[in-house]
């Protein structure tokens, strides 16, 4: 299974590593597929072919139901995100506090639509629902960073915090 | 043990840690070493409050001053004047103990006053990270009174005389749940937890996993010894990532103390739980979809029955309550059913978390005894509606749910009051909405996340919703037609009728309560293409104000369609209509304020 190219041998070596101890922690344990996937795409940021494929082989699940549980679930992806993910709250208390004008100034900002990522890899962004911060109503996240109480003017001095 | 002569509780929840809770600890230990107070002062890591609009809040024991909203250069004069010279500082407290010369007690102020916290009871009072301090406030103690005195059909006896309902949504009554999973007849049965908290605006169950974790896991083992299961799963969000870290921490204590794995207490009684993180699908807070999704599938609900009590992870007896209803079992069992019958309505029993959120001053969380009315949660523990504006309408329940309008307010909030005027309890979101919230624009907003949650797997709700969807839309662009209104309302009831699950039956629900109290709205977006509330962007014309417009330019020059006409400082610009696309820009720009739209 090392369809690796020389170069990068030992990079994409340890991330396989890291993926057959998941593989293996998992092992006999009921229902195990979705926490599989979780960790896996936490090693590779998203959820490649290649990754999929080692789990149906190990885990002994059909491609197709994996992939049916990858679709059906918003946190999987099966494309790269950006380096910095933008995630714009659009539950109801943010709603109600004018959310979607910050989202439509992240897309202007970005020049790119929910779910897309900028060419160069560095922003990606989505509209989720609820993070049950509502409390500081309207919430972006990027990543790990909580913005509460946000204008729409604000965004760009945002985003240029990121640049 | 150490005795120290003050506590500093800094609230590490959610809320307060966006607002810098953590440099705020770090500071206050800083500034404890700098001043040698160490031996005198403890900080502790505390949970949420419910104050998280005024966050990060420290709150200072034994005076219990609460100190709100505050900047890391506040905490060395904390230190200095409170902690070292005994003198509050007044201008940081939070907001109505400031008006007061002397200090009340958490249980004095206006926020807490009217409040009764027993899910939430330790929530922002210990700290969550450690299990000493939950034995300390009588953790634990019902699960061995339970595992030690009471038979299992005892257990369910009490709780059926409390007469407690489940929490999550609908209201069924738990004692009743525990019985019929306790008669189930297996070699093998499940305890669940769902706290899979997915409606939008709800944020109750969050704060009991990062305040007080250890409240449930005592509960699911009491559940455990009640219906006859040695395994237990908590289906918890992912994207709550201090609640699953506490969590596990909870989890990891009591097995060490022996409160959790095998032979608990020496009693012989087995009890092991385990985390499943789900993966953002709004469905599976469904209870047969959340199942489904711990057997590690796709997410979908299936019929019932047989319901879970008989069938229900990998087939076998299962019983599930959410977050909050397992909170409210370890009290009951220590104080006796009656202690609890007292508290609430007729019917509705306890109390109810409410995140209360939207155009409100205290956003935050509230645990209210069954039967406060919406006036008192929104005018005096909430601190009513912000820059004047007027109370409209509350939204309860969320997607599912319906909203209760200003006409109600002194309707007491209980299960059955709510269903009355179309709303549901839910799970406990509470959005107060004031008058420049468009009703039919609220309803569109939650169609929308119902088409987006839709698992697809029945027509009625994965065809129904969007049909309606399209619907809502067209008539908050304006281009509703006549007739639409009536179309809505057939496919509501059709929806309502035939859809497989719980979610997809009470999707109209958000549609049919606004239509119910708010229907001149939506006659007026169809009708004369006008928005009442002023916030369908579409059915609104921007007006440059002639008086004010300094004919600086400068929104001519941002307009994106050249709709803006006007020579610079000759008179004021003019909006031609027929161009505008509505987007907003002038305002935003305009340096005088001098556009607005009607």
């Amino acid at each position: 299974m090392s369809s690796t190219c020389s170069c990068s041998k030992e990079f994409v070596d340890e991330r396989e590593e890291r993926l057959t101890e998941v593989i293996e922690k998992y092992r006999g344990v009921r229902g195990a597929l979705i926490p599989v996937l979780h960790e896996a795409q936490e090693i590779y940021g998203y959820l490649p072919f290649h990754v999929q494929k080692r789990i149906s082989e190990e885990m002994q699940i059909p491609m197709g139901e994996i992939y049916g549980v990858i679709t059906f679930y918003t946190q999987f992806s099966l494309e790269p995100k950006g380096e910095y993910q933008i995630q714009v709250c659009l539950g109801t208390a943010c709603y109600v506090k004018g959310a979607n004008l910050i989202l439509e100034k992240f897309k202007e900002k970005l020049g790119i639509d929910v779910g897309g990522c900028t060419e160069d890899g560095k922003f990606s962004l989505q509209a989720c629902r609820c993070v049950g911060a509502c409390g500081l109503a309207p919430v972006v996240m990027i990543n790990e960073d909580v913005y509460g109480g946000l204008k729409p003017s604000e965004v760009e001095k945002i985003l240029k915090k990121y640049q | 043990m150490q005795i120290y002569r003050a506590h500093a509780l800094v609230c590490r929840g959610t809320g307060c840690s966006s607002h810098k809770a953590e440099e705020i600890f770090n500071e206050l230990e800083r500034q404890l070493q700098d001043k040698k107070l160490t031996n005198e002062v403890k900080v502790v890591t505390a949970g949420c409050l419910g104050l998280c609009k005024s966050g990060p809040n420290l709150v200072i024991y034994p005076e219990g001053a609460i100190y709100s909203g505050l900047q890391v250069e506040d905490v060395e004069e904390i230190v200095t004047e409170h902690l070292l010279k005994g003198r509050i500082v007044k201008r940081l407290l939070f907001g109505d103990t400031e008006a007061d010369a002397g200090i009340k007690s958490l249980d004095d102020v206006g926020f807490f006053k009217r409040q009764k916290r027993i899910a939430l009871r330790n929530c922002g009072v210990i700290n969550p990270e450690s299990i000493d301090e939950y034995l300390a406030f009588d953790g634990y103690k019902a699960l061995t009174k339970v595992l030690t005195e009471m038979e299992p059909a005892e257990v369910i006896d009490v709780l059926k005389k409390s007469q407690l309902r489940g929490r999550g949504g609908a209201g069924f009554p738990t004692g009743t749940k525990w019985e019929f999973a306790a008669k189930a007849e297996s070699k093998q049965k499940y305890v669940c937890c769902n706290a899979d908290e997915g409606d939008p605006g709800a944020f109750m169950d969050r704060s009991i996993l990062e305040g007080d974790p250890h409240s449930l896991v005592e509960a699911m083992a009491i559940a455990g010894y009640a219906v006859g299961a040695d395994k237990g799963f908590i289906y918890i969000r992912a994207e709550y990532p201090i609640a699953v870290k506490r969590l596990r921490l909870a989890i990891e204590q009591a097995k060490e103390y022996g409160l959790l794995g095998e032979n608990i207490l020496n009693t012989g009684f087995n009890f092991d739980l385990e985390i499943r993180l789900g993966a953002g699908a709004f469905v599976c807070g469904e209870e047969t979809a959340l199942l489904t999704s711990i057997e590690g599938k796709r997410g979908e609900p299936r019929p019932r029955p047989p319901f879970p009590a008989v069938k229900g992870l990998w087939g076998q007896p299962t019983l599930l309550n959410n977050v909050e209803t397992y909170a409210n079992v370890p009290p009951i069992i220590l104080n006796g059913p009656d202690w609890f019958t007292q508290i609430g309505t007729e019917r509705s029993k306890g109390t109810k978390v409410f995140a209360v959120g939207g155009n409100i001053n205290n956003t935050g969380l509230v645990e209210i005894p069954m039967g406060t009315t919406l006036r008192e949660v929104i005018y005096e523990i909430g601190g009513g509606i912000p820059n004047g504006k007027e109370f409209k309408a509350a939204q309860t329940g969320g997607p599912s749910g319906g909203c209760i309008p200003a006409s109600h307010i002194d309707t007491p909030i209980d299960y059955d009051t709510l269903v009355e005027l179309g709303a549901m309890m839910g799970s406990g979101g509470l959005i107060i909405m004031d008058e420049d919230t468009c009703m039919v624009d609220i309803a569109r907003f939650f169609l929308e996340f119902t088409v987006d949650e839709s698992c697809g797997k029945c027509p009625p709700c994965r065809i129904g919703t969007k049909r309606m969807l399209e619907i809502l839309s067209r008539i908050t662009e304006g281009r509703g037609e006549e007739g639409d209104i009536e179309k809505l309302e057939t496919l509501a009831k059709n929806i309502k009728a035939a859809a497989l699950c719980g979610l997809g039956q009470t999707a109209p629900n958000p549609v049919l309560s606004t239509l119910r109290y708010f229907r001149d709205e939506y006659e007026a977006h169809v009708r004369d293409k006008k928005c009442p509330a002023g916030a369908c962007k579409s059915l609104l014309d921007y007006v440059i104000d002639a008086e004010i417009c300094k004919s600086c330019g400068i929104c001519a020059k941002n307009c994106p369609v050249d709709a803006i006409e006007g020579e610079k400082k000759k008179g004021p610009f003019v909006i031609i209509q027929e161009k505008c696309i509505k987007c907003g820009t002038c305002v935003e720009k305009c340096p005088f304020d001098a556009i607005s739209a009607s």
